[in-house]
């Protein structure tokens, strides 16, 4: 889908610029929001392109610069912290080596230190793109990124 | 033919990861299979109260309640209850939980819980608003537009004593009134559905369990305020409940409950759905105002407060989603009816996430007023890990690090505040003694940190000195804890909102139950053996 048609869905009005760029970033398969992106949302909603940027880079779950197909977000807020978050973060750093904020070089995975995602129950939690996973331990991170590499390496 | 049994499957955010579509679909392929679609029924509904037990179903009229099920599990269940009669042992709840006939229920099952807000949750359908109005839904939606003036709404949740249930507490009749009575026109309501304290569930569970409830208690309180818009705005991470509401607004549209001339009355309001981004800052009502008009979600400078001036400086009623879901109980029953709940000052019921190193996690509705030990040992189930409690952290991470002596305080409002502690947003995190005081104190400090926006010099520079003071801890200088006291109070005093006023919570209650603990890491001991430190100063070692 095009930038114009997503922008037409909504009626120019600048409170409708979440929902936009949220739906740009997801249109798109390296999921973040790119400076042709802000320039043409500013057009449409007859906004400073300043203005765009400043509110897409205040929100957490934008990005300005190229992600991974697959986003990890796991959760370091403390109800998961004192359930193992810290090993989660730690297996993920060693099995993608990259550090939190980084992309992998084949562009597969993005690593995101995220606060709480309202699954708390099913401590420690992460979230890859829309699906979340929960109860995690080492090796079962370890068995969720193997598969998402082996169902790439089909394609 | 007549359905002889009903089975619910808890169909929400944690329980779809264990796999409960699945299993759903293979109980509606087993029953075809034997034959039995006529006379069982599969019905989805919300949370069945517990996050920890995978995928969770109740076959009635039995109530029976099988937890962890796997679609490996469904031919056995058919084959031994549906078709024998024979409970499976194997999977069902332990005799605390709910809906199990093993022993005599207990006040602390589900079933005795007093339930208003979650009353339907787990019992009907939420994607059906047939289901919603079969048990009484939007009755109190017409009692209030065809039976009562607005301020006669107003009075009944002022009398009710109803207040806010997103953490202040402020009397949620009086905020009516004060925008009700505000000059500017038009007015709006906000439902404040950006769940982002840690530890808390709640409003996704009531969203995604009875998405009607909520939207009525909107259609209510726009009545009684005077708005014609309401605005619903989700945490962007919330697919599920974005779904379901927004399916719910269009049925609710269809049966013209929303929209225009509601019960030919001539009253108008409708509902629209707004998507967050990833800001817990936005919680904070004008943080939030300022998000649904399209800008950064920095909080304004109050007064003016949003019953005067909110929505594009217009008076707006801003309520959490518990606290809304509260509204068409009180409107059907009465306020008299609602204060026989919880305390004088506090009447009613609060809804709680519990978590943590403790047996029965998940979601609870009990009266105002419950100690923490009762939600502790008694809903909870006590400890998991069979190890001794240490640290309740009360409220979300902006609340208080409570310890054992002050688990006999009742749950309320006012109860908590000489303790320094407030309800916050009703999470209740429960860590055993194997959890380091510092450690947690450290993971508080890093989501302050995270998530404080930058508007203001003391929030902004002080959560970053408190993460520092903290995560350097071990450099021998006992004085730290006067330094994290002394730079949270003026972070209390002369921060812009609550974020950067409430470090001083888990701070000040963390110094007073654990100050010992905590000035042992300076000298590079830690107790529990969580923290490891390079440089132990000679002659001491790692006490356990």
């Amino acid at each position: 889908m095009s930038i114009e048609e997503i922008l037409n869905r909504y009626e120019p009005r600048m409170e409708n610029i979440l929902l936009i760029l949220h739906d740009l970033q997801d249109a798109k398969p390296d999921q973040y929001l790119s400076n042709e992106d802000m320039t043409k949302v500013a057009e449409y909603l007859r906004l400073p392109v300043s203005k765009v940027y400043e509110t897409a880079t205040f929100y957490g779950l934008f990005s300005t610069e190229p992600r991974g197909k697959y986003i990890i977000r796991v959760c370091v807020s403390t109800p998961c912290h004192v359930e193992g978050s810290p090993k989660i973060i730690e297996t993920l750093k060693e099995i993608l080596g990259i550090v939190p904020g980084e992309t992998t070089e084949d562009g597969l995975f993005t690593l995101e230190e995220v606060s709480c995602l309202g699954i708390c129950g099913v401590a420690p939690a992460m979230i890859i793109n829309e699906e979340a996973f929960g109860n995690l331990t080492p090796e079962r991170v370890k068995e969720i990124i193997e598969n998402l590499r082996e169902r790439e390496e089909l394609r | 033919m007549i359905v002889r049994s009903h089975i619910l499957v808890g169909i929400d955010a944690s329980s779809i990861l264990a796999g409960a579509r699945d299993v759903m679909q293979e109980l509606i392929k087993e029953l075809n299979r034997r034959n039995l679609q006529d006379e069982v029924m599969v019905l989805e509904t919300g949370s069945l109260g517990s996050s920890s037990d995978g995928v969770v179903i109740i076959v009635y009229p039995e109530g029976t309640m099988y937890r962890n099920v796997t679609t490996g599990d469904v031919p056995v269940i058919v084959e031994e209850h549906i078709l024998k009669g024979r409970p499976v042992k194997r999977l069902m709840m332990s005799p605390t939980a709910p809906g199990i006939v093993v022993k005599e229920p207990t006040k602390f099952d589900i079933s005795k819980q007093p339930r208003i807000v979650l009353k339907n949750v787990g019992l009907i359908n939420p994607d059906s608003i047939e289901e919603y109005i079969a048990v009484g839904g939007y009755e109190a939606l017409g009692k209030a537009v065809l039976g009562m003036k607005p301020q006669d709404v107003i009075q009944e949740v002022k009398n009710s004593g109803l207040r806010g249930r997103g953490g202040a507490g402020f009397p949620t009749g009086l905020k009516w009134e004060f925008a009700s009575k505000s000059k500017g026109t038009p007015k709006y309501l906000l439902c404040n559905a950006d769940e982002g304290e840690p530890g808390t569930f709640k409003d996704r569970l009531i969203l995604e369990g009875d998405p009607h409830k909520v939207i009525e208690g909107m259609i209510i309180t726009g009545y009684a305020i005077g708005a014609s818009k309401g605005y619903i705005y989700i945490r962007g991470e919330y697919e599920l409940s974005i779904e379901r509401i927004e399916k719910a607004l269009s049925q609710a549209r269809e049966y013209g409950f929303l929209g225009e001339n509601i019960f030919g009355t001539g009253f108008n309001f409708d509902i629209v759905v707004k998507k967050g981004a990833g800001a817990y800052v936005c919680g904070e009502e004008t943080a939030l105002i300022e998000s649904l008009e399209g800008k950064r979600g920095e909080p304004r400078f109050k007064p003016p407060y949003p019953t005067d001036a909110g929505l594009w400086g217009k008076p707006t009623v801003i309520n959490n989603v518990e606290t809304l879901a509260n509204v068409p109980s009180i409107i059907q029953n009465g306020a008299d009816w609602f204060r026989s709940f919880g305390t004088e000052k506090s009447p009613g019921t609060k809804v709680y996430t519990i978590l943590g190193h403790i047996t029965n996690a998940g979601l609870i509705e009990v009266p105002m007023g419950v100690t923490l030990r009762e939600i502790i040992y008694g809903y909870g189930g006590g400890m998991r890990t069979g190890r001794a409690f240490k640290i309740a952290q009360v409220g979300g991470t902006a609340g208080a690090l409570l310890g054992e002596d002050a688990i006999d305080v009742p749950m309320d409002f006012d109860s908590l505040k000489p303790l320094n502690a407030t309800l916050g947003s009703g999470a209740i995190l429960i860590m055993d003694d194997s959890t380091c005081i510092v450690d947690v104190l450290s993971s508080v400090m890093t989501f302050f940190k995270k998530e404080s926006c930058g508007k203001c010099t003391p929030c902004r520079v002080g959560t970053d000195k408190l993460y520092k003071l903290i995560s350097e801890i071990n450099t021998g200088n006992p004085d730290v804890v006067d330094k994290l006291l002394e730079i949270a109070t003026y972070m209390q005093q002369t921060s812009f909102c609550a974020l950067g006023q409430s470090p001083i919570m888990p701070i000040a209650s963390a110094i007073k139950y654990f100050k010992d603990e905590i000035i042992e890491h300076t000298y590079g001991v830690c107790r529990t053996g969580r923290c490891y430190f390079e440089n132990v100063p000679e002659g001491l070692s790692l006490a356990v």
